[in-house]
């Protein structure tokens, strides 16, 4: 797996997809890229603003100054929508680090080949403030501004979905499937 | 072997699977609609080809119900591109919108319509595509890519999962409803409390049961992160599915040292209505706790509380007052609207139960269950304070950041609607005893 370098952004618990991606915003072709980038500009718009110290994206802009979300248990819970790890793609986030994720939104992740969803036993959101920069090497995790290391989850027999880019590539590189 | 583990050994050609296996299975049903149709239409074509045929034009089922009373341009526009794919690909079930074919929420209509089959694996591109598990098959809501994957080869890789199940022994008192049951469960377990797991609800409570209530409790499985919610179709399935004309499919139930990561068993007499609080379906009370909470509108709709049954439940404590708080009614589909003019409590339809009663009554969708774009009928705009037959009561879930939804019964949300405060149905008992007429 390609190193993977940037500023965290820090949730808590149960992170659910409407707030990752509101519903109101569902409407927008994924194919055009003019409109598909509305999806990054939206990222995270459903959190409860009581709840936003920093907020993940800045004004009018369609990505965020983060790279890597730090999140507590169950990140990704609720609808099936693939606009959720889709919009944090858009909005640069290229590896989530959670203490465990819904199902659907863990496997929209891997096969879709949106983002690197990686498990931790660690409490990092209590560990990791928000801008803190980071390197995810391998299985380790690395707080560039603190100077600690974590391990992190292996990924296991999706590892090489990831690699792949997704299940298509996937399929096809193994024979599952003809084009 | 479970019965989740007994389908999935079937349609993946082995004779055993145990919970951790990797598998490919072939899909029975691939279910979509407006809101993730185009997506996964395109991810189908991109990686098949323009010009590429489904794996099986008979095979997926096409129900537009998300955002289809809207002005919304691009949601217009979302229904237009289903639209001209299923009269491209020919496919046999597409219930087009602002047709006589439209149908309305899709999990509701899949039932309806004898989609719904025991033994069969049914993939959706929508979390509550597991309320086809009270049919006693394997249900389950995936993103766009899966689904593109299968609409072009008719198969996908799943993980066989745990399953947890829930014994419900005994009978349900009058004044309980599958959703209480459910969210009983969820409030049991927590909110992740069945994360890629199997919810199987089993006992002689669950089995006296009608389709609708166990859909109910099936549905909500993926409120506690379930994969998928089932129980085991029976002498009530077999007469649902007959009257639809459905008579191909095979029942699978558990044995009796079938393994379960854990059994959870229940006196069904000892249940209550109780309420999911904002912002977890896991955060569950009894409704009799939350006597002191104001609410200012009252929703019954969704796949969840939409159905006939709701309806009829909601109207027996409707028939012969008025609301005080604004409310809403969705009915799930068409044929539930249908059912509004002909079904009569006390010589009342339940229209008229409704109307008189001063009930605002909507056309069937998913309307603002999630919310949904600015005219979207029953959205919130501002602070208030619902209580709701739906799913979910996240931030913002039913429109505006500053609302706060709480999950229950339609027989407490139709009580609440009476009192403008959270309201036990047993206030209103007697009328619970009502039968409709006929």
């Amino acid at each position: 797996m390609d190193k993977i370098r940037g500023k965290a952004y820090v949730v808590g618990d149960n992170i659910d997809t409407d707030q990752i991606i509101p519903a109101i915003h569902l409407v927008y072709r994924i194919d055009i890229e003019e409109e598909a980038k509305n999806y990054g500009k939206y990222a995270m718009s459903g959190m409860d603003p009581k709840s936003i110290e920093v907020p993940f994206i800045e004004g009018d802009r369609y990505e965020s100054d983060y790279t890597i979300m730090i999140s507590g248990k169950n990140f990704g819970c609720g609808s099936s929508r693939e606009h959720a790890p889709l919009a944090l793609d858009k909005a640069g986030i290229k590896a989530v680090v959670a203490e465990s994720y819904a199902r659907i939104f863990y496997r929209n992740s891997v096969d879709g080949g949106f983002l690197v969803p990686y498990e931790t036993k660690n409490r990092l959101v209590d560990e990791i403030k928000t801008g803190d920069e980071l390197e995810i090497s391998g299985n380790v995790l690395k707080n560039i501004t603190t100077n600690k290391e974590y391990v992190l989850g292996e990924l296991g027999d999706i590892e090489e979905i990831i690699k792949a880019g997704g299940i298509f590539n996937y399929a096809k590189e193994n024979g599952f499937m003809t084009k | 072997m479970t019965i989740i583990e007994k389908i999935l050994a079937n349609k993946s050609g082995r004779t055993e699977v145990k919970p951790g296996d990797n598998i490919w299975v072939d899909v029975d049903v691939l279910l979509t609609h407006d809101v993730c149709g185009p997506g996964t239409m395109g991810i189908f074509k991109e990686n098949f080809g323009q010009d590429a045929k489904v794996w099986d034009k008979e095979k997926i089922v096409l129900i537009p119900d998300h955002y289809i009373f809207t002005k919304d341009k691009y949601a217009m526009r979302n229904i237009e591109y289903v639209t001209q794919f299923a009269k491209e690909q020919d496919l046999k079930y597409f219930y087009e919108p602002f047709t006589d074919d439209y149908k309305g929420v899709c999990h509701v209509a899949l039932a309806e319509e004898g989609h719904n089959k025991p033994g069969d694996v049914l993939f959706g591109t929508d979390s509550h595509t597991c309320t086809s598990g009270a049919f006693g098959q394997f249900a389950s809501g995936i993103g766009n890519t899966d689904a593109g994957f299968i609409m072009g080869t008719g198969r996908l890789w799943v993980r066989v999962p745990e399953s947890i199940k829930f014994q419900f022994d005994g009978k349900f008192p009058s004044y309980v409803m599958g959703k209480d049951i459910v969210l009983q469960t969820i409030g049991d377990i927590g909110f992740d409390g069945a994360t890629y797991k199997c919810m199987e609800y089993a006992g002689d409570a669950i089995s006296g049961l009608n389709m609708e209530e166990r859909m109910t409790i099936c549905n909500m499985a993926i409120e506690a992160g379930g994969k998928c919610g089932i129980i085991a179709a029976d002498e009530v399935t077999k007469e649902y599915l007959a009257e639809r004309g459905v008579t191909d499919y095979k029942v699978y139930n558990s044995d009796e040292d079938a393994t379960y990561d854990s059994v959870h068993t229940y006196d069904a007499s000892k249940l209550v209505p109780v309420v999911a609080k904002p912002y977890s379906p896991g955060n569950v009370e009894p409704a009799e706790n939350l006597s002191h909470i104001d609410v200012t509108r009252s929703y019954i709709g969704s796949c969840t509380g939409g159905k006939t049954t709701d309806f009829i439940a909601a109207a027996k404590i409707l028939k012969g007052e008025k609301v005080k708080i604004e409310t809403f009614i969705v009915p799930a589909t068409r044929n539930v609207e249908r059912n509004f003019e002909t079904i009569k409590i006390g010589g009342e339809t339940l229209k008229e139960i409704f109307e008189n009663a001063g009930c605002k009554i909507g056309p069937p969708s998913c309307a603002a269950c999630l919310g949904g774009p600015e005219d979207t009928f029953g959205r919130t705009h501002a602070d208030e304070v619902v209580i709701a037959t739906t799913n979910r009561n996240f931030h913002g879930r039913m429109g505006s950041m500053d609302s706060q939804v709480y999950l229950a019964s339609p027989y407490t949300a139709a009580a609440s609607a009476l009192t403008g405060k959270i309201t036990d149905p047993r206030k209103y008992i007697t009328k619970l005893e009502v039968e409709i007429d006929g």
